[in-house]
């Protein structure tokens, strides 16, 4: 640091002619480069494992405190850092403080892990978890169909498990209650009578059997019950034994 | 709501007031500064503003406070106040409820700008113990605060009117959230029946904030809004730090309230994770010892956390090098042979090299930001990373963590120490590899040394004027800049040595953050030497704010490495846009130095070598703000450099290797 350097000052001279730019050392290609690399996930690859992951489909519950601007505070978060979401649903729950938001996305597992840490990050967001493929998922569809063929709607309806709500000279309307998968059918099946409007409300979902939805509701029920361990404990076991129960409403 | 429009303050009166009056309150410049003293919200010296409260209100205001007396260390003008132990006044308003909540939670210094829907909250700070510093822009208000909180470590405190005086704050209360700086920022709105109605100066600011703070709050209640602001002053500071809102709609803060606020306290389920998983510890003390090329990534959390000492003390013990982040500057000395100064975009050759080739990189308290990670694929592809941080969601985010330790980093660092011992025996490592890994990267440094020339026969090369401030400064001088290659000048060629010594705008990249933060950096520390480098066009941005350092009477010095162009765009589009020049060239500048004096403040010009050191001493023995307007060589440019999303070993050494 001094002017003395004048005389380096032919080092680093740059293209055109533009002059005492830049510093000492080696180029880029000459030198030594590490061999590995990592996914764009920031994953090292590893040839051992595993270095992309595909998206998945799945249902994250979170309790949040019911405080004013807490569904915006959430939806931001999912447009903000891009979270790839198939439907949100938000409702009450057993206690008059909370809501349920009950998001459905489709990320790779290092996004579904950041769709929770960021949610929980949330100061009104209370509990985080995402739900296991068993859980019991449910969503409405209110469809809204052409009334020419009016026995061959009833069909479908019955066929769905679904009701009709309204039915007139020109337009039936149906509800349909179901898994999204079971849904999606039923609007093909209705497609031939020509769809006029219709109404889905996205998933909504619990974890099953004895299992809880959310780490803070359990918590929540036993201090409400005083000290009975019972769900805490047996939870995630009979979550799965009791599977056929629900298994049953498929 | 508890306050009807009909009581003593009209809320619906006040609104129709408020066209009138705010014309000249909300868009409040340097002219007011007279008026806000006289109304004693403290634009003079806190002596003269203590004086007047106590003229205004026999009955002596400062009392047991634990704010009280922290604020008499600050300004020996202040020892003569009676600080007599005693009965404070009852709180009578919403807006003595939010001063004495700020009291309370030990703030000292608030800085802001008046407003219309904010003017009863001044009110409340009228017989407070805080000291106001009036800035001259809310924008500058944000910044100060921003820096004071970097400084101090707890949360520096901004204010502004509805409206623009709030999407002014915006900027800085983003440059925060960017940073996890501590701030609590609150704002005026305007009375609550008329929220939605688009009233005059009405934003929804709470709408416009949500992504940009931790979380913000609407107050609704005169009885809580204490509360409210203590609770956000908290939560500011806890946990990865970051900006907290309080929106106070004017009806709330002259509503009437008896009710003293409560002790602050997080939110319920707020938690902020202490010791990390002690099995997860373990397996990263055995990736340690097992590694041949370890390296120690410093980042902001490590100042954040008040960690610096702990880290330091493990690379030391470890004897492991260490790169830092940007904000991560200072947590580890430059001057120690162990540092290898910061990674990333314009960092050191020696320190991309390294972490380029390192096989375990222990990182804490970084965010992986692209500016240090380039492309990620290339991104220390060798290493198994073990990522320390406060924040689970940084976990993975960007860059996979292969030990998750999720925890405070002091803590979590003196785990970590206490496990390796055992994690050498286990893997039954040798010392010699670390050894080896160690000559490399000294090698490194010798082959990219931070050596610029310095011909005759150019102007004055920017990197000659930081070394010659930094010689001459004391070790613990604070420095701040704006953003630019004159920041990266700054960065690269000063040596720090101490956290909390180099405050800057680096998420965010906020160009006019260099001046507003030497304030609020001087405010905070007024008797330590502040610098602020800054370009010509950053300082442009906000030199609206040498009003208040000259009527502050801060001894702080400006350097404005000038070199006429907005450069660090210019450098880009030389690279990378064939030259062309677009709207990058300022060759229309004021005179910085005839600027600074037209404002009061000491004006200085620098072009040639010889008068560098003069020059710069003078700047720094005027008691008093000074602005070197220092010439600079154009042609110059910041290298190394790491072209965006690029490699980081393959950072060019000059404008044709990128």
């Amino acid at each position: 640091m001094s002017s003395d350097h004048a005389e380096d000052s032919d080092a680093g001279t740059g293209a055109n002619g533009r002059h005492e730019q830049g510093l000492d050392g080696p180029r880029p290609e000459d030198r030594e480069r590490p061999q590995g690399r990592r996914s764009s996930q920031g994953i090292r690859i590893d040839p051992q494992a595993e270095a992309e992951h595909a998206p998945r489909r799945t249902a994250i519950s979170a309790l949040v405190a019911n405080d004013p601007g807490v569904l915006a505070t959430v939806t931001g978060l999912v447009s903000r850092r891009q979270f790839n979401i198939e439907s949100l649903t938000v409702g009450p729950t057993t206690n008059p403080e909370t809501s349920r938001i009950t998001l459905v996305i489709e990320e790779p597992d290092p996004g579904i892990r950041q769709v929770e840490t960021q949610l929980e990050k949330l100061v009104p967001v209370i509990s985080v978890r995402e739900l296991g493929s068993d859980a019991i998922q449910r969503e409405l569809v209110i469809c809204k169909v052409h009334g020419e063929e009016p026995e061959k709607v009833q069909a479908i309806t019955e066929m769905y498990d679904g009701r009709t709500l309204d039915a007139g000279p020109r337009t039936i309307t149906v509800e349909i209650v179901g898994d999204e998968g079971k849904i999606d059918d039923a609007i093909d099946a209705y497609r031939q009578f020509g769809i006029r409007e219709l109404a889905r409300t996205g998933g909504t979902a619990l974890a099953r059997g004895e299992e809880w939805t959310t780490d803070a509701e359990e918590e929540r029920y036993e201090r409400l019950v005083n000290g009975t361990r019972t769900g805490a404990e047996t939870g995630t076991k009979t979550g799965t034994r009791t599977r056929t129960n629900g298994a049953a409403d498929d | 709501m508890s306050e009807r429009p009909n009581t003593t303050t009209s809320t619906a009166g006040d609104a129709e007031d408020d066209p009138a009056a705010d014309p000249e309150a909300g868009t409040a410049t340097e002219t007011d500064g007279g008026t806000t003293a006289e109304a004693g919200t403290g634009t003079t010296t806190e002596a003269e503003v203590e004086a007047e409260a106590e003229a205004a209100d026999a009955t002596p205001t400062t009392g047991a406070e634990p704010a009280a007396d922290p604020s008499t260390e600050t300004d020996p003008n202040e020892e003569a106040e009676p600080s007599e132990p005693g009965e404070r006044p009852p709180i009578e308003t919403g807006s003595e409820s939010i001063a004495r909540a700020l009291e309370g939670a030990g703030v000292e210094h608030v800085f802001g700008v008046q407003g219309g829907a904010i003017m009863p909250v001044y009110d409340g700070l009228y017989d407070s113990a805080l000291t106001h510093v009036t800035m001259a822009h809310e924008q500058g208000a944000a910044h100060a605060a921003d820096a004071y909180g970097q400084v101090t470590g707890t949360p520096g405190v901004c204010m502004a009117t509805s409206g623009p005086g709030a999407t002014n704050l915006v900027t800085g209360i983003a440059d925060a959230d960017m940073d996890s700086d501590p701030l609590l920022a609150l704002t005026g709105q305007v009375p609550t029946e008329f929220v939605g109605n688009d009233a005059f100066q009405e934003t929804d600011t709470v709408g416009v904030t949500r992504p940009i703070t931790k979380t913000n709050y609407f107050a609704n209640d005169s009885d809580t809004v204490g509360d409210t602001v203590g609770e956000a002053f908290a939560l500011a500071e806890s946990g990865r730090q970051g900006p907290t809102l309080v929106d106070l709609p004017k009806d709330v803060s002259v509503g009437e309230t008896d009710r003293e606020p409560a002790e602050p306290e997080l939110p319920q389920y707020y938690e902020v994770p202490e010791e990390a998983d002690t099995t997860a510890v373990e397996a990263a003390a055995r990736a340690l010892a097992r590694a041949e090329r370890p390296l120690i990534l410093s980042g902001g959390g490590v100042t954040k956390g008040e960690a610096s000492p702990e880290l330091r003390a493990f690379a030391t013990e470890q004897e492991i090098p260490v790169v830092t982040t940007m904000p991560g500057i200072g947590t580890f000395p430059e001057d120690h042979d162990l540092c290898l100064s910061w990674a990333g975009m314009h960092g050191t050759g020696y320190a991309n090299m390294a972490i380029s080739h390192t096989d375990c990189l222990l990182a804490v308290g970084t965010r992986f930001d692209d500016r240090l990670t380039g492309g990620i694929e290339t991104f220390a592809p060798d290493a198994e990373v073990i990522h320390v941080d406060v924040d689970p969601a940084e976990i993975s985010k960007n860059v996979h963590a292969d030990h998750p330790l999720v925890g405070d980093a002091g803590a979590v660092l003196d785990q970590l120490a206490g496990a390796m011992d055992a994690a050498f025996d286990a893997e039954g490592s040798s010392p010699e590899a670390y050894t080896a890994w160690r000559e490399q990267c000294q090698e490194w440094r010798g082959e990219y040394p931070m050596d610029y020339p310095t011909p005759d026969d150019t102007p004055l090369k920017p990197q000659f004027v930081v070394e010659a401030m930094c010689e001459a400064c004391p070790e613990d001088t604070i420095v701040t800049s704006g953003v630019g290659q004159h920041q990266m000048w700054a960065s690269q060629y000063w040596t720090f040595r101490h956290p909390r010594t180099w405050i800057s705008s680096h998420g965010l990249g906020t160009m006019g953050y260099g001046l507003p933060s030497a304030i609020g950096a001087k405010v905070a520390a007024p008797d330590r030497e502040v610098v602020c480098f800054d370009g010509d066009g950053s300082f442009l941005m906000t030199s609206q704010g040498l009003s208040v350092a000259v009527r502050e009477n801060l001894d702080l010095t400006v350097v404005v490495l000038n070199n006429e162009a907005i450069g660090m765009v210019r450098q880009w589009q030389d690279a990378f846009f064939e030259r062309r020049r677009m709207a990058s060239e300022y060759p229309w500048l004021p005179d910085f130095a005839k600027l600074a004096e037209a404002f009061g403040a000491k004006g200085l010009t620098l072009r040639e070598y010889d008068d560098v050191a003069d020059t710069l001493q003078e700047a720094r023995e005027y008691d008093g703000p000074a602005v070197v307007d220092a010439h600079i060589d154009p042609a110059e440019n910041v290298y190394p450099m790491v072209a965006s999303g690029g490699d980081n070993a393959r950072f060019a050494l000059s404008e044709d290797q990128l």
